[in-house]
């Protein structure tokens, strides 16, 4: 019943119609524009270098004669997936840590947030410049993955904590424990549920926030490393001659720029729908 | 209170100790610059690289926790170490903080005035064309990361100035040491006009929303409405009592913000070449610096501690609340 009112209110909301549509559009240019291309990613014409977008090379070429529509294409799917994973993991370690520590109190409570705690201090940039670059085996941008969901699930662990700490005393809640079912049982059947709009309305600006700061340690060489791309290799590579070559900085910033912002619009979009109070 | 701020400035001191010596021991286990000596041509001898670099405590054959605690005997009385090279790690962080803090303390607080004004302007006229234009504004402009907006911004002046045939606005470095008197104060102020408008506008953007929703949530309390009832122009009332109260959020970011700012501007100081703190912190990883790296992580963590403890302050100095209580 309730999902069904929000999906409605969703559907109303102009932010949020607006953003699917995007991302839709952008997700679908990523998965099956590289059908369309005339060249494969890892392609390269050694006739076009650093040629602008025509007919053949719809984008331009890099430096290396690489086709930039299919680079980029490529670059965008691995952004996604790592916007998607990250965001994943991280709410589903905030739920599961905040829960634990606000449910069960006492010393989990205390030991879990002094982990917290310290992680938030913990130069998370530093930590993670200096291990990605050394993961250069096949599936380092898992690692990657990894290491920058770690470093991003603590804040909302804090506010689940404390959401927890009231909804352990519902009456439901004590009627489950009554009845004899086991505590975890009880966080995963009751508590988390009732966190879930809070949860889908960060994780869902946690994908954007991904999305940023992969392509931001990217741009300095310590994300994702080569020979995969991303959105934000490809815009530090850009970046770097983008007066002369505007094209090689401008289709993938411009579709970075597009992508958060329809993550951030359904963001905003679901928080009207599923908490019509707030109005942050 | 007093035992309470004690109580807290003890748990901050092993905050920092315990991030300062993961930095270090991170950073000491993975990265060495002995590469940067064994390259060199005419070659130099291996005992000689090992002379060097055990005088700079930065030898990789030396155990990780040897060195460590060198390194915290160092720290300790206040010396961070010598850099890959040799150069005094105090030196190069107290000439770095000064550039830092020259480029972005205008940034800052440009950010915070303008954003929070914007805030209150567009709440207070809810739902009309201005309001909906500063807010559709900044929700663009908080999906654009700064390096992409500081590429564009150099792009765009590189053009501009190549139409213009002569340099309007400088868009690299902090100023030209050629000039002096006058003249260089006039450049250095030119270097800023890129960096300040890149790191400000996201903070503006940022600012702008979050002052926007505090101060609807005021506009109507009860508190404001009797402000108006007895007699206070709209302007004042709105200014004196509805802002104050809806500052408080703001203003604790802000004091945040203020805190971190020495390391948060790294791409700004990158891509503008400006050599600051933030932009250290990439060039030292790079350069397998660990004294640098080390000196930097522990300046960044004592800024985020004592930006957290600025930051209650502030609240208790702004919030009648807190106050009394």
């Amino acid at each position: 019943m309730r999902t069904k009112v929000v999906f409605r209110r969703l559907l109303r909301n102009k932010q949020a119609r607006y953003g699917s549509i995007a991302l839709v559009l952008l997700v679908g240019l990523a998965y099956i524009g590289p059908y369309f291309g005339p060249y494969d990613w890892t392609e390269k014409d050694f006739l076009a270098f650093l040629s602008g977008p025509g007919p053949d090379h719809w984008w331009g070429t890099t430096s290396i004669g690489a086709d930039m529509y299919a680079v980029t294409l490529r670059g965008m799917q691995k952004s996604i997936i790592i916007g998607l994973l990250v965001a994943l993991i991280s709410t589903g370690l905030a739920a599961i840590v905040g829960a634990f520590a606000g449910y069960f109190g006492g010393w989990i409570d205390k030991v879990l947030m002094w982990g917290v705690d310290l992680l938030l201090v913990l130069p998370s940039f530093l930590i993670i410049a200096i291990v990605s670059p050394r993961l250069r085996e096949g599936a380092s941008w898992l690692w990657f993955v990894a290491l920058l969901a770690a470093f991003s699930w603590m804040v909302t662990s804090r506010v689940v904590r404390s959401m927890t700490l009231s909804l352990r005393e519902r009456e439901y809640v004590l009627a489950a424990v009554y009845m004899g079912i086991p505590r975890w049982k009880i966080i995963f059947r009751h508590i988390v549920p009732n966190l879930s709009s809070l949860l889908i309305i960060d994780a869902t600006l946690n994908v954007s926030g991904a999305i940023i700061g992969e392509a931001a340690l990217s741009f300095f060489g310590f994300g994702v490393q080569p020979p995969d791309v991303s959105l934000g290799t490809l815009i530090a590579e850009g970046s770097r001659n983008a007066t002369g070559y505007p094209w090689l900085f401008a289709f993938p910033a411009g579709l970075l720029v597009a992508l958060v912002l329809s993550v951030n619009l359904i963001g905003d979009g679901l928080r009207d729908a599923l908490d019509p109070g707030s109005n942050s | 209170m007093g035992k309470y701020l004690l109580r807290r400035l003890a748990i901050n001191v092993i905050l920092v100790a315990i991030a300062a010596s993961l930095a270090y021991i991170l950073a000491a286990s993975t990265m060495s610059p002995r590469g940067a000596y064994e390259g060199r041509q005419p070659p130099v001898a291996e005992s000689v690289v090992d002379a060097t670099l055990d005088a700079y405590n930065l030898n990789d054959k030396t155990p990780v926790l040897q060195r460590y605690a060198t390194w915290v005997q160092g720290v300790v009385v206040g010396d961070f170490g010598r850099t890959w090279n040799g150069g005094s790690v105090n030196d190069e962080m107290g000439r770095r903080i000064l550039v830092s803090a020259r480029l972005l303390l205008i940034g800052t607080l440009l950010g915070f005035a303008v954003g929070v004004a914007l805030g209150a302007f567009s709440a207070v006229k809810q739902y009309k064309l201005s309001d909906r234009l500063i807010g559709v504004t900044s929700f663009v402009i908080m999906a654009i990361p700064v390096f992409v907006l500081a590429t564009l911004l150099a792009i765009g002046t590189y053009n501009l100035n190549r139409g213009l045939g002569f340099t309007l606005i400088e868009y690299t470095g902090e100023y030209n040491p050629r000039l002096s008197g006058w003249d260089q104060f006039l450049n250095r102020l030119n270097h800023l006009i890129l960096p300040t408008i890149s790191l400000s506008l996201g903070s503006i953007a940022f600012y702008s929303r979050i002052q926007r929703n505090m101060m609807l949530d005021v506009l109507d309390q009860d508190f404001v409405r009797t402000a108006m009832a007895k007699g206070l122009p709209r302007r004042k009332a709105l200014i004196k009592h509805a802002l104050r109260t809806a500052l408080i959020p703001s203003a604790t970011y802000f004091a945040f913000a203020f805190g971190t700012m020495f390391t948060g501007a790294t791409f700004t100081e990158k891509i503008f070449a400006w050599h600051g703190m933030g932009a250290w912190l990439v060039d030292s990883i790079n350069a397998n610096d660990v004294n640098s790296v080390a000196a930097v992580t522990f300046f960044a963590a004592v800024c985020v501690l004592a930006a957290s403890f600025l930051s209650d302050l502030l609240v208790a100095a702004l919030d009648p609340r807190v106050r009394v209580s």
